[in-house]
């Protein structure tokens, strides 16, 4: 074992993991995780990285190769082998029970050593938290928490169960660029302390950012590893993706933008009689896109629906479409998306739930299609011809990998379901392209595929509205964006001008009057 | 007179009230580890008739039959019995992953079923079968203590599994929010997916708690038959709405076992309150209202629902994962 470091905390060796006959995880990897060190393990969607660190974690159990903790072989076969060789995995999604607190999430699991003793655990904790300056109480419950302070909560349950060896799975996934930076204050406290860390991640700058080495993986094959210190975003790109990939959004100046859409005073308060938006006033201009940021759940999805005629809106808010050749408003408050469609206006809505509220999952292409046009018919039976033919244009256009177009839409990747969506949507010719969270799960090309779309449109002179969670993008992508923070807007800011850290800034402000100066 | 009767009312709604909390506390601790198991009737069925059988067998096979050997046999079969039941669902819902309410559907059937065909067996041709020195032994009272006037006759005059009910409770309150075990076992209910992260072992705390939990259920159909019913195998037809009720009281208690102590004997008041309430009142149409009044428990277990949905508290909500099957995201 010549190639094998001193600090070495893990070494993996030929490890090969597949699952059924087709799929191959993991093929063959061979890498190492050093003490003292953040190595960011970086490939695209489906690349392996998840089911990689499964393997360290004792979820699944490779088919092939060795593992080695600290120069010794090990067998993982389950989570708690894994916890007793000091590895921690901090999960993507959260894996909290909502209804515990703290200080019960943490000892979850965990072998008794004499009286169960929740006081004790909780001064542990209190320990921990004041060592790296965490903010959480062991009393709270998670369901109070923050989606901060719950992945705070996962990295003190590590910590608490003593691991050395942290792997965290795309942990920036949901946290403001103020955030992202505490953490990574935090993974650098860690480092300091000798601890190995991994951080599963696909976004470049981070990965430049916080790691000292990175390993590539593609379609679940090792590429290698390089010094972050050597690395440009474009050299990883190229890596990940196997060829030159341009990352350049083309935004083109908007072309003399029209009113489109007006929003004002829009309220919608929500069954528990908070208000999930509050006095939201904005226009959408046809051939801009018009960016909408802000933590997750702070009313984006709302705000679209209320648009869209799927939510009953407060008094007072009054949603407008403005005519583009008569420049005549026509209200959209109280009319369901059957009303708005025969009032002759074209609205399009990506919805963030592809699979729920976008396409019927059992459905083929086709069917899918159909959705939108069953009831022009004026036959007792459904015409089949134009939904097929649009189907068969949207898989050619934009290249949709599926066996058929009756396949049902389930069994296709998440790139690919999206694809069928958004295809669907601009084919309606809308007057006005709303989508939500339009690129989550899909890999670079697929994404730079769809914010080429979204541009096309816009040239079109379509009102175009992207939710993001990506403010890199929003910042390239958008002619303005819309930040909101917990149902209230806190600005529209220019996208040419903007910087990431305004826009965060403005996604954590709350309602005080004083901070409102500086916007 | 009134006194008599308030009394009366005490002795059945507590006898009753000690039925359902059997059952509601096996579903209970099911119910905890995300098993929605709806063959509550069908089990305690299944603890009635087994219960019963060893019982009235043991008493014709021998000329003095003894009291403390009746019990052992008719709770031990009463017990795995039903635990059986609960067994034949886990393997279903857990490691066949099939349809929970399907399943908890079918199992009561399946319990009915088999009971009243071998219950025939037992009656060859009567219209019942008694086992009366079992009878004696499980409705045995409390001595000196239940001959205390009044309190004596309303608080300690009942068989000792009415007090073993209430015993059961406060272990499993104490099971549940005190213990590792049962912490991991909620955690098993409210996000299979966590747990299993955590290394606890999500198949064994289901199966252990669904076939536990079936046992527990099915003391309380053992307790209708061999304490409530006087010890006889007749219209058992009465154990599946028992069974029904057990369920509601699950619902009622919000999933805790300390609830169910009073939720259960407020369950049989008003149960009973047909038979007593008119008389308090002096009315003298009961025939025809009768079942207006047997109404009652299942209102309030549907205002019970609408105001715990009302309320929206986090901890009075079921385990969030009940009735889905759990099985590691596997591609």
């Amino acid at each position: 074992m010549e190639n094998m470091h001193t600090s070495d905390a893990i070494t993996l060796k030929g490890i090969t993991k597949s699952f059924g006959t087709k799929v191959i995880a993991n093929k063959n990897i061979s890498l190492s995780i050093r003490r003292g060190e953040v190595l960011s393990l970086l490939g695209e969607n489906g690349s392996g990285k998840t089911t990689l660190m499964n393997i360290l974690s004792g979820i699944y159990y490779p088919d092939e190769g060795q593992v080695f903790v600290g120069g010794k072989e090990v067998a993982i076969r389950s989570p708690g082998d894994s916890f007793a060789l000091g590895i921690g995995m901090i999960h993507q999604h959260f894996k909290l029970v909502d209804v515990f607190t703290a200080a019960e999430n943490i000892v979850l699991g965990l072998k008794g050593h004499g009286k169960f003793d929740l006081k004790a655990v909780g001064e542990k904790v209190r320990a921990i938290c004041e060592r790296y300056g965490f903010d959480i109480t062991p009393e709270q419950k998670v369901y109070d928490m923050t989606v901060s302070q719950k992945q705070t909560l996962e990295i003190v349950k590590v910590l608490y169960r003593g691991a050395d060896i942290l792997i965290l799975d795309e942990p920036t996934a949901v946290l403001t660029p103020q955030e992202t930076e505490k953490l990574f204050g935090v993974i650098r406290e860690m480092k300091k302390d000798g601890k190995a860390i991994v951080i599963i991640t696909h976004k470049l700058h981070e990965v430049l950012s916080v790691s000292d080495r990175v390993s590539i993986l593609r379609k679940g094959e090792y590429i290698g590893t390089v010094d972050t210190k050597d690395a440009t975003e474009i050299s990883l790109t190229e890596m990940m993706v196997g060829k030159k990939v341009t990352l350049n959004i083309d935004r083109k100046v908007p072309v003399n933008p029209k009113k489109r859409l007006s929003v004002q005073n829009l309220s919608i308060t929500g069954e528990d009689g908070i208000k999930v938006l509050d006095n939201i006033t904005f226009d959408a201009m046809g051939g801009e896109i018009l960016g909408i940021a802000g933590i997750s759940g702070c009313g984006q999805k709302e705000l679209l629906e209320a648009i869209a005629g799927l939510k009953i809106v407060d008094a007072g808010s009054s949603i407008d479409f403005i005519e583009p050749d008569t420049d005549k408003p026509d209200s959209l408050i109280g009319k369901t998306p059957r009303q708005i469609k025969e009032m002759g206006i074209t609205l399009s809505f990506v919805p963030e739930d592809r699979l729920g509220m976008g396409l019927v999952a059992s459905m083929g292409m086709t069917d899918n299609m159909m959705l939108k046009s069953y009831e022009q018919g004026k036959s007792f039976f459904v015409e089949r011809k134009q939904p097929h033919d649009l189907a068969e244009e949207i898989k050619g256009d934009l290249a949709v990998v599926t066996p058929s177009i009756n396949t049902p839409v389930r069994r296709l990747s998440g790139g690919n379901v999206q694809k069928v969506l958004v295809g669907r949507e601009i084919a309606a010719a809308p007057a006005v392209l709303m989508t939500a969270y339009a690129v989550r799960g899909l890999d670079i090309g697929t994404s730079y595929q769809i914010y080429n779309l979204l541009s096309e449109q816009k040239d079109k002179g379509v009102a175009v509205m992207y939710v993001g969670e990506d403010l890199d993008v929003l910042i390239d992508l958008c002619d303005r964006i819309l930040v909101l923070c917990a149902g209230k807007m806190t600005g529209i800011i220019d996208g040419r001008t903007a910087t990431k850290e305004q826009i965060g800034l403005l996604m954590t402000k709350t309602s005080h009057g004083e901070e409102s100066a500086n916007v | 007179m009134i006194q008599t009767s308030i009394i009366a009312w005490i002795l059945r709604a507590v006898q009753f009230g000690t039925i359902i909390m059997f059952g509601s506390m096996g579903e209970i601790l099911t119910e905890k580890s995300g098993n929605l198991n709806l063959g509550v009737p069908g089990i305690m069925y299944l603890g009635a008739f087994s219960g019963f059988a060893s019982a009235y067998l043991y008493e014709n096979g021998t000329d003095n039959p003894i009291g403390i050997v009746c019990i052992l046999l008719a709770l031990i079969s009463a017990f795995l019995a039903a635990a059986f039941g609960g067994l034949i669902y886990s393997f279903l819902t857990i490691t066949l992953r099939a349809n929970q309410n399907v399943t908890g559907l079918a199992l009561t059937t399946f319990g009915m079923g088999v009971a009243n065909f071998f219950g025939a067996y037992l009656l060859q041709g009567e219209v019942y079968t008694a086992a009366p020195a079992t009878n004696a032994a499980f409705t045995a009272k409390i001595p000196a203590l239940s001959s205390i006037p009044v309190i004596g006759e309303a608080v300690f005059s009942y068989g000792f599994l009415a007090y073993a009910a209430i015993a059961l409770a406060i272990v499993m309150h104490w099971f549940l929010n005190k213990t590792r075990t049962g912490l991991n076992l909620r955690a098993v209910g409210e996000n299979p997916g966590t747990a299993d992260a955590a290394g606890i072992n999500v198949t064994k705390y289901k199966y252990l708690a669904t076939v536990i939990g079936a046992g527990i259920s099915g003391i309380g159909g053992l307790y209708y038959v061999l304490d409530y019913n006087n010890g006889i195998w007749a219209t058992t037809g009465q154990i599946e709405a028992l069974g029904w009720l057990a369920v509601a009281l699950v619902i009622f208690t919000t999933w805790k076992p300390l609830s169910a102590i009073w939720g259960a004997y407020l369950f049989g008041l008003l149960y009973w309150l047909y038979n007593f309430l008119p008389k308090l009142l002096g009315a003298t149409d009961v025939e025809r209202t009768q079942s207006l009044y047997q109404m009652i428990p299942y209102l309030v277990t549907i205002l019970v629902l609408i105001v715990v949905s009302m309320r929206r508290k986090r901890e009075s909500q079921p385990p969030a994962s009940l009735g889905l099957a759990y099985f590691r995201e596997e591609r």
